[in-house]
């Protein structure tokens, strides 16, 4: 699945982290992907939660094996 | 609209973060504009909150300088503004605050000859009373029906405060409540009235948040109540007011088409 914009979080923390996302998929428009490369721990925990509570779907995530993860959000696939 | 920086995303990260406001929301606030006339009790605060918001354009009015009376309850004064202007002495503080912030200052009174201009001079999105008398009042009502602009009134004494929004066209006015002054015995005298310092913190922040709600176009306003606040007892009363069908100032066939300018002794210890 191919991404329509990709954001790297890596380099913030909460709730930088978070507001990163969700400016990114306000750019983006219902329907399209946002990939997120973010750092395990906190972000991975509460970061695919508070999407899905704005409704946004988590289509997957990879754990790349160096402490980061990556994250495909679709925008409003839960709304 | 510019995207915003990394410092904004930071600086406004706990307005971003909330669904009503995001990243759109908070360049809505950027690119506000509010008038706040009187930056005494109830302006002070209402300017700081709005500046550390990030409103892009903020105007103050006041012709007044800083007196050591001021500071009990005019917080963004600070001591060693005594003696200068206020709309200085208040754009120094902002400019601390929030380099995001534009101030424009106006050092003059209201009045029925120049508050169009003033109104117009950065055509306000909204405007705040944060005046100390009716003639201020009466006059900031009917220039803000006339140029259809939103905005809140508010009065603070003792300690007792309301607070009102007006939207053009869609809610009762301060005359539709209050149609004339009232009589000049009525009103307390300088030395009758005094104000415990929070009130003006309480109602001025109640005023900066309709401003915000109004640029965000979120929430309910205080459109259509009278909210009444008495500290002593800890009351908030959020009292309904209809449209006054015959109002003088924004009823079909208003009897007030051009800005009078009321006389009564205003108080020197300022709002």
């Amino acid at each position: 699945m191919k991404a329509d914009d990709f954001l790297d979080i890596t380099d913030v923390v909460c709730p930088i982290t978070f507001v990163k996302i969700k400016v990114a998929l306000e750019e983006l428009n219902d329907g399209q992907i946002l990939e997120v490369h973010l750092n395990a721990g906190e972000p991975i925990q509460n970061v695919p939660r508070s999407l899905k509570d704005e409704g946004h779907k988590i289509l997957s995530v990879e754990d790349l094996g160096d402490g980061t993860f990556t994250l495909l959000v679709l925008k409003g696939g839960l709304s | 609209m510019d995207n915003l920086t990394n410092e904004q995303l930071e600086r406004y990260s706990r307005h971003i973060i909330l669904e009503q406001v995001g990243g759109i929301g908070q360049k809505k606030i950027l690119d506000a504009k509010v008038l706040i006339i009187g930056t005494g009790g109830l302006g002070a605060p209402a300017a700081m909150y709005l500046a550390a918001a990030g409103v892009g354009h903020i105007g103050l009015v006041d012709y007044d300088t800083v007196d050591l009376s001021n500071l009990q309850r005019q917080i963004i004064h600070q001591t060693k503004d005594i003696g200068k202007a206020k709309i200085e002495s208040g754009r120094e503080t902002i400019n601390e605050m929030n380099p995001d912030v534009q101030v424009h200052t106006y050092s003059e009174q209201v009045t029925a000859s120049n508050i169009r201009d003033i109104i117009n001079d950065q055509n306000y999105d909204f405007i705040i009373d944060g005046t100390d008398n009716f003639p201020a009042k009466f006059l900031i009502n009917d220039a803000c029906v006339l140029l259809k602009k939103a905005y809140s009134h508010a009065g603070i004494i003792r300690f007792q405060g309301q607070t009102m929004t007006y939207v053009p066209d869609k809610s009762p006015c301060y005359r539709c409540v209050f149609p004339t002054m009232p009589p000049k015995d009525a009103v307390p005298t300088c030395r009758q009235a005094g104000v415990l310092g929070v009130m003006g913190g309480v109602i001025g922040t109640i005023q900066a948040t309709e401003a915000l709600k109004y640029v965000l176009g979120v929430g309910e306003l205080l459109t259509g109540y009278l909210l009444t606040y008495d500290a002593l007892t800890m009351t908030f009363r959020k009292i309904k007011i209809p449209r006054n069908k015959k109002c003088a100032v924004c009823s079909k066939n208003p009897t007030i088409t051009e800005l009078i300018d009321y006389e009564q002794p205003t108080c020197s210890f300022g709002a």
